[in-house]
Formats: structure tokens, C-alpha cells, sequence
């Protein structure tokens, strides 16, 4: 221990605090909280937003600035939000949207448009990958989508640059007539730091600009836009070659590394004495530059996470470099994984195998918390033997054991119309039923509801209303009553909405209820055409975290059956007690929040109220 | 630049002037999602801070909440630049809940990492999966003194019960950072002036208390106290005997049964299922575990599982 504090004391900077440009105070900030400083320093005006992991904080950390500053939202879903921005840059005011990797593919359909009629205000997109899918549904890499839209990324390696590039990509914005995309990982976003802030710069609002012919995309304006595209790339290029975003930090004339966002850091670790050229742009590129840094060296290595986009550009300029034949395509970098790759191209020895302790205990995959009441629905649909389409949630945790209820989950509101697919395919003999969550039916599974309906689907809809965007953490939408800033606003009238679709069975009941759920399914699921359920029953940690009176296992009573324990409930585990063979149960009455489901599915009078010892 | 294949060849032996940076600190906070590794790792990088170091503290969100393995790599010192910390480089595991201390015992650095674990198990419904006759829970098997073995500097403790003692098992994660404080080198004020940031107002002086007891209690460790001790799993990992299977698999009278779907509702298995004339049927044997409830809660009496023999 002693050794250890010794380093400690021996690396302790002495000169941090000394300098006259110090004076600022430095803040811990995690990426996603100095992007949203960065654009508030920028002076955004309207920014909106659809959560969704890992670029949620973004938005909720631009709530925190005062509604005078700007106008901040959830919106019902990426496109929107973009579309709502593009109205900010359209008045003239500067505008942002922050969404994840995948975010970007419901949005895009405005980013192809949008870009050839260029902004008014400055207009930023915060894109935030996840390579390694901590929490995603793919690991789709957000810098072609760039290079398709022909709109600059910018690439921020810590939370100072994210700041930095954030507010810097408001003025690219303008100064080119373009959208920019300031693209983060889950690593950056969700890493704290250091980070030296600045104050806010109010932007004067220039008012709509009545520009039809940049305004308005149709052919005849498209073509002559599309020609301003191809001379905004070549200015942006021409930029980039002297922008400080493109650093060159000598070393070694052996070797000349090219690198960007997070995967620097971990080049800087591995390999220190390289030369390296960081890039904090990965499109256009800067040739020229590019050029000269790989004259100077006798070997070129591209180090970048997910694909090869900057290595293939380099290769395209006729270039010798190398890449992906050392790091992998997929998954998340490391130090690890960056030193590996150097290894295995000679320029570092094999590291010496070190004796690790490698004790492996039980997987602890996330679960459906205790009293989810998204688990009666996935326990009735097991025993119904349905085929069941989900979708984007917390509810998709019922794919694995023990509920093992969902047979498909593809992306946000695919669930109604896959479901729509298979029932109308004619081969599917089980009762075809798609689940969908609150938010994800407001974000994209309405219109494939309506089309079920126009098409005569045999599908049943099951609507797990949990009213709060729960997997991202909480956030508000048109279904709570309360927008971003908390403020009560209209609340969506669920059942107004599906009636006026044309849904002609409708049942709203209480997700606790399991003989009612039970019993409804099976309903639901024999009538032909569109049923809707809705289950009804609040997430037990948003916005409040709920918590009634615990349940106890009565172990005389209990035969160790463990129906309960289908539930998943992490509230219930083994007791060291056993009957005929099998361990009888018990629940952390810490953790229990008084759902009384295992209490529905016991059978043997085995699970009563912890505090009522009368009721046996 | 030359052309790769000529490259490929001098560049075959390893650059000997590489020197390594100077190297940060590591210390990589595990748990539960909900325990609170986030604000342990939180106090710390605010005191690395104030004390004058860079400091990155990197963690994952999204599914912590769900009851998940849940980690945060804090690492400090003159210049970091990577946010995390390489499998076998930390200098110190905090951990939150034992099992979870176990699994990322191979980020310790081999002889001098530091291993600090509260003792605390969360046993989840994964471990609990096998339903065959005796099975045994997944849950760690190893106990503390195994792990004193293994590693130099294993300081576990039930912090829950020793923050519980003093009147507040809510402080269980600031005694952790009291037995953390003895492992760094900073000053103990400095610590609590931070760590009173942090906790609720009104719990401070518990919180003050709760600290000054894990760095006593690591100062005063006596490993020597784990020797011959018992297997740290309570009951939940011993082995039982294997169990003599007594009953054979259910026999359904179909005559009997009136196709009210009781059993197959409430198979724990999901074994059982309606055939095509609605008669209760196993389908799945292989599932069985005996347990009986079909049995118990056939209203007919159409369901038996009969002895051996």
C-alpha cells in the first residue's frame, strides 16, 4: 500500500494551478454535460430531442439552463426533433438536435433534404455511436451517414473538446451554409473530465430568411443546390487543411499514426513516441495535410474504431495505409485492444502473459425490476404459446429467461407492423400478438397501427403503458402530461387515439391484475381483426420510485414449485431451506415494492403480506 | 513514404525508444446497478481534483438501473488519457457487492492491486435457474478466505452491517471510502470534506463517523483472523446431498380432464400444454422437476404423480 501512495504523491502535478489563464475554474463534466455547456455557450436558441442511450443527458443537461436562454423539448421522435430544429434555423436562430447512432436513421430522411438547402441559424446534430452496443440495437457507424449527407462530423476525444467542437460547429454552420454533425461514442459521453467553461454568447436573431429557392426543395431548386453541395464540400476541405481541429504531433519517423475521437487516447498510452496526426474531422478530410504527414514517416497506421472510413478515404487518395488488418471492425476500443494491434504489426513486443485471477461467477445480465408491470403481460403470452413481436424497451429484457416471451425485436415501432407481416403471411398457426411500450408507440408505432387496421390484420396490441420513457432513464412525452421542463402540458388520450384509428376491441386494465391480463389476452387474441390491450400501471422508478409494503414467503407453505420465480423478480432467490429436493424461496423485502404478482401466481396460499400475520 | 511490403520488414522489430507514459492511477469501482458505484466513484474523482490531478472517471449507462453488473473506472495523475483501465492494471478494486468483486478480480494488478469489497451478496434470480432435484444456486462460491489466498491484499468487510451497527446501513458506501482513503494517499480531511458534498445534509455526521470506522477497521485488519474461517456463503452455496428422486413424471387421466388449462397455466416449466382435442398433455418431460403443482391444482384430480416402485 505504501508503494502505492508513494506514486501517488510522486506523479502530483505541481504546476496546475500556477499561470494566469487558470483562473477559470475547471469543472468535472461528462461528455454529454459539455456538449450541452458547449451549445449553450454557442447561444442555442431551440433545441430538441427524442432520448435514447447514450446521448439522453445531452438534452436533459440543456433543460437546466433557463427557459429565457433557449427553448429545449423531447420531441415525439427523432425526425421530429430534427424537423423542429430545422424550423429554429429556418427563423434564423441558432439550433441543435442530440439523438443516438440509431436516432439518426429515423431523422435522416429530413438530414438528405435539409442539407442541400443549407441553414439560416446555425443547425448542429449531436450524434452519439456506441460501439460495443452497451445499449443499443446495432453498432452502425454515424460517419457515412455523414459522408451520404455530405455534412462535416466533427470528432471530440474528451469532454474539453466536446465543449470546444460544439460550440465551434455552430459557426462552421453558419460560416458554411451547412448542418454539422458533432459525433460522440458512448465512451465520450459518458466519461467525466475536466473541462475549462466559457460564457454564453446570445446570437442575435436574424428572422426567416423568404428564400424560395434555397428554402423550397423541389427539382429545379434541388439541381442547383445540389451543385452548391459539391463547392460547400471542396470550401469545408480547404478549411479543414488549416483548422486547428486537424493537430500533427511529431514523433517518430518510424511510425505515423492517424487517429481520432477516443481511439487517440488510447494510441497516446500504447504507443507515446509515434507521430500522430489526430484528426478531429472525419469528413472532408484534409488531404494535403494527410499527404504530408504520411510523407514523414516511414509507416502509416489508421486507428479508428467501427469502420474503416478514414482508412478507405486514405486508400481512395491512392495512400499506403494500414488499418482494419490489425484493429478490429467491431466493438468497443481499449487499451487493450489498440496495444494488441500494435503488437500484432511488430511496432510494440508481445505483452508477457500475466497470471490474472480469473474466477468466473454467474452472469447478472440486467433485469426487469422488482414489480415491473411489464411482466404479467410477457407471463400471460408465454402460457398463451403466442408468437410475440416486441420492440425497443425495457420490456425486451422479457426476450431472455424466464420469461422468454419475445420471438422478434427489430427497431423503435417495428413491433405492430412485423406482427401486421406475420399474421398476414398465412403460415403463422399461434395468436400473433405485438407488444409495444407508451413511448415507443408514440414515436413510431401509430401509423404502423393504423395501417393494421386499413389492412385487416388478425393481431393482437399490447400497449405496456408504463407512462414514462422508462429504459432511457425517466424522461417525460406526450403520454405523461408533462413536457422537458416538467411543465403540465396536453396528455395523450390513448384511447381516443386507437378507437379513432378504427380499433374496434379495446380493454384497458391494470398490468397487476394477472388473472385479468390472463383472461383479456385470450379474448383479445381470439377475436379476429386489431385488439388493443392497454396495460395500465406506472414504471416502479419513474418518476417516482414506488414502494409499499413488502410480501413474505410463508415457508411452510412453500413446496418450492418456484412459479414465482418465473416472474424474474430479482426480489425473490433460493432459501437454504429445501422440500423434496427443491429450494424453497425467499424475498428481500428491501427490494419488494408490494406488486403482489408472486403472491397471484403462488398457488399453495405461500406468499401473504410481510406485516400480516393474522391473514394466514 | 515507401511502399508497404518493404515497410512490413523493417518495421518487424518492436520500436525500442518507446518509453511507457507516466503512469495514473487506477481505480475501478464495481456493483450492482443501484448500489451506488457512480457516487463512490464521483467522491473520488472530486477529491483527485482538489488535490490537482487530471482526472477521468468512465462509466456505462443505460442498463444500470436494471440490476445489473454496473462499473466505473476512475483513473488520475499528471496526464490520462485513456478513460478506462486495461484488464490487470488497476490498483485498487472497490467493490460493492462480493460476486461482482469476483468478477473483476483479473483488472487487479497482479501482487501489489488492492482488492477492497463489502461482503454483501446480491443473489440474482439467474443464479437460481437450475430446478433439477439438490441443484445448487450459481451464486460465487468463493468466500473471503479463499480469496486471501489468492491475492496479497483482500480487505472485505460487511460494511451494510457496520454502517447498520452505527445507525445508518445507508453510510455502507462511505465506510467503503474510508477503507478506499488508506489505500491513497490523501489526506483524511481532505476525504471527508469531499465526501460531505456528496451525502445529504442531514446524514453528514453519520457519514463522518462511517468513514473514520472503514479506515480504522483497515488499518486494524488482522488477516490472520480468516484462517479456518467458513466458506463466506451462508448456506447459499454448500453442497447439499445429492437428492433421491422419489417421484416419476405426471400421469394425466384424460377422461378426467376438462380442459380448463389450470395446469398448463401454471407449470412453472410451461411442460404441459393442450393437445389438438384440448386435453392436458406433457409435452416437454424433459423440463419436469417434479415439483407437483400440476398435481395440487387439478380441480379433477386428473393429474398424479406417482411413487417409485
Amino acid at each position: 500500500m505504501s508503494e502505492l501512495a508513494e506514486l501517488s504523491k510522486a506523479s502530483k502535478p505541481t504546476s496546475i494551478t500556477s499561470g494566469p489563464e487558470t483562473k477559470q475554474i475547471l469543472r468535472p463534466m461528462m461528455g454529454n454535460e459539455a456538449i450541452a455547456r458547449g451549445a449553450w455557450e454557442a447561444g442555442v436558441k431551440v433545441a430538441a430531442a427524442y432520448p435514447g442511450t447514450p446521448s439522453t443527458e445531452i438534452m436533459e443537461n440543456l433543460a437546466k439552463y433557463p427557459a429565457k436562454d433557449l427553448h429545449a423539448e423531447w420531441s415525439t421522435n427523432e425526425k421530429v426533433a430534427l424537423d423542429v430544429a430545422i424550423g429554429g434555423s429556418f427563423a434564423g436562430v441558432r439550433s441543435l438536435t442530440s439523438m443516438k447512432h440509431v436516432g439518426l436513421n429515423v431523422a435522416s430522411d429530413s438530414l438528405m433534404s435539409q442539407t442541400y438547402i443549407g441553414v439560416n441559424g446555425a443547425l448542429v446534430l449531436v450524434v452519439c455511436d456506441d460501439p460495443g452496443i452497451h445499449s443499443s440495437q446495432n453498432e452502425q457507424d454515424t460517419r457515412y451517414f455523414g459522408q451520404l449527407a455530405m455534412v462535416p462530423i466533427l470528432e471530440p476525444t474528451d469532454a474539453q473538446e466536446a465543449l470546444d467542437f460544439t460550440k465551434l460547429a455552430f459557426d462552421l454552420s453558419e460560416e458554411f451554409d451547412t448542418p454539422v454533425i458533432v459525433r460522440s461514442t458512448t465512451r465520450l459521453s459518458h466519461t467525466r473530465s475536466l473541462v475549462q467553461t466559457g460564457e454564453r454568447v446570445e446570437a442575435v436573431g436574424k428572422g426567416f430568411l423568404e428564400l424560395p429557392t434555397k428554402n423550397v426543395m423541389i427539382p429545379g431548386h434541388a439541381r442547383i443546390r445540389h451543385r452548391a453541395l459539391l463547392e460547400r464540400e471542396q470550401k469545408l476541405q480547404d478549411y479543414f487543411e488549416t483548422s486547428e481541429l486537424v493537430r500533427w504531433e511529431p514523433g517518430s519517423e518510424e511510425v505515423g499514426v492517424i487517429t481520432l475521437s477516443t481511439a487517440y487516447t488510447y494510441v497516446k498510452e500504447v504507443l507515446p513516441e509515434a507521430s500522430v496526426l489526430k484528426l478531429g474531422v472525419s469528413y472532408p478530410l484534409p488531404e494535403a495535410k494527410i499527404r504530408d504527414f504520411c510523407a514523414s514517416v516511414k509507416r502509416v497506421i489508421v486507428v479508428e474504431e467501427l469502420e474503416p472510413m478514414i482508412e478507405n478515404q486514405l486508400k481512395v487518395m491512392g495512400l499506403s495505409v494500414e488499418g482494419k488488418s490489425l484493429f478490429p471492425r467491431e466493438g468497443e476500443f481499449s487499451t487493450e485492444v489498440v496495444r494488441e494491434g500494435f503488437e500484432s504489426a511488430g511496432l510494440l513486443p508481445p505483452t508477457p502473459k500475466l497470471e490474472l485471477i480469473d474466477i468466473q461467477p454467474m452472469a447478472r445480465p440486467p433485469l426487469l425490476c422488482a414489480g415491473c408491470p411489464h411482466t404479467t403481460a410477457y407471463m400471460a403470452l408465454r402460457a398463451l404459446n403466442s408468437r410475440v413481436s416486441g420492440d425497443i424497451g425495457c420490456y425486451t429484457l422479457a426476450a431472455v429467461e424466464p420469461l422468454k416471451a419475445i420471438d422478434t425485436s427489430v427497431a423503435m415501432g417495428s413491433s405492430i407492423a412485423n406482427a401486421t407481416g406475420i399474421a398476414l403471411s398465412g403460415t403463422e398457426t399461434r395468436p400473433v400478438v405485438a407488444t409495444i411500450g407508451d413511448s415507443t408507440f408514440l414515436h413510431a408505432g401509430i401509423p404502423p397501427l393504423i395501417n393494421a387496421v386499413y389492412n385487416n390484420a388478425n393481431i393482437t396490441v399490447v400497449l405496456l403503458d408504463n407512462h414514462i420513457t422508462a429504459m432511457t432513464g425517466g424522461q417525460d412525452h406526450p403520454g405523461t402530461g408533462r413536457n422537458l421542463r416538467g411543465e403540465v402540458t396536453h396528455k395523450v388520450d390513448y384511447e381516443a387515439l386507437i378507437k379513432s384509428i378504427g380499433v374496434k376491441w379495446f380493454r384497458k386494465i391494470d398490468s397487476y391484475n394477472m388473472g385479468s391480463v390472463f383472461q383479456s389476452l385470450r379474448e383479445a387474441t381470439l377475436y379476429k381483426g386489431v385488439a388493443v390491450i392497454i396495460l395500465d400501471r406506472p414504471c416502479v422508478l419513474d418518476p417516482v420510485k414506488l414502494k409499499g409494503p413488502a410480501f413474505q414467503v410463508k415457508a411452510e407453505n412453500c413446496t418450492g414449485c418456484q412459479a414465482c420465480m418465473n416472474l424474474g423478480c430479482p426480489a425473490i432467490s433460493w432459501s437454504d431451506e429445501l422440500f423434496e429436493g427443491h429450494h424453497k424461496v425467499k424475498i428481500d423485502e428491501a427490494a419488494c415494492i408490494g406488486c403482489s404478482l408472486c403472491a397471484q401466481v403462488g398457488s399453495t396460499n405461500c406468499i401473504q403480506p410481510a406485516d400480516s400475520g393474522q391473514l394466514q | 513514404m515507401s511502399d508497404s511490403s518493404q515497410i512490413q520488414t523493417e518495421a518487424s522489430q518492436p520500436l525500442t525508444n518507446l518509453q511507457p507514459v507516466k503512469v495514473p492511477i487506477n481505480v475501478l469501482v464495481v456493483g450492482v446497478g443501484g448500489q451506488g458505484v457512480i457516487m463512490i466513484s464521483k467522491v473520488l474523482a472530486a477529491l483527485c481534483q482538489q488535490q490537482g490531478f487530471q482526472v477521468k472517471q468512465s462509466e456505462v449507462h443505460g442498463m444500470a438501473k436494471r440490476g445489473g453488473s454496473v462499473f466505473s473506472h476512475v483513473r488520475y495523475g499528471e496526464q490520462v488519457y485513456s478513460p478506462t483501465i486495461p484488464v490487470g492494471q488497476a490498483d485498487v478494486l472497490v467493490a460493492l457487492e462480493w460476486a461482482e468483486g469476483l468478477r473483476w478480480l483479473p483488472y487487479l494488478k497482479p501482487e501489489t492491486g488492492i482488492f477492497i469489497a463489502d461482503t454483501q451478496q446480491i443473489v440474482p434470480p439467474f443464479a437460481c435457474r437450475d430446478r433439477k432435484h439438490g441443484a445448487r444456486s450459481g451464486y460465487a462460491k468463493e468466500s473471503v478466505a479463499d480469496i486471501s489466498e489468492l491475492i496479497s491484499n483482500c480487505f472485505a468487510a460487511d460494511a451494510g452491517q457496520m454502517a447498520a451497527e452505527l445507525g445508518n446501513a445507508k453510510a455502507a458506501n462511505t465506510l467503503l471510502l474510508g477503507m478506499l482513503s488508506t489505500a491513497l494517499d490523501f489526506p483524511a480531511d481532505d476525504w471527508k470534506q469531499v465526501i460531505a458534498q456528496f451525502v445529504p445534509p442531514k446524514t453528514v455526521d453519520i457519514n463522518m463517523e462511517a468513514f473514520t470506522q472503514g479506515r480504522g477497521w483497515v488499518e486494524r485488519y488482522d488477516p490472520a483472523v480468516l484462517k479456518g474461517g467458513k466458506g463466506h456463503g451462508k448456506g447459499l452455496t454448500e453442497s447439499h446431498a445429492p437428492h433421491e428422486v422419489q417421484f416419476e413424471l405426471p400421469v394425466i387421466t384424460e377422461a378426467w380432464c376438462k380442459s380448463c388449462d389450470i395446469c398448463v397455466k401454471f407449470c412453472p416449466e410451461r411442460c404441459l400444454s393442450l393437445n389438438e382435442n384440448r386435453i392436458a398433455e406433457l409435452t416437454k418431460p424433459e423440463l419436469c422437476t417434479l415439483c407437483r403443482i400440476c398435481e395440487r391444482l387439478c380441480p379433477d384430480f386428473a393429474i398424479s404423480l406417482n411413487y417409485k416402485n
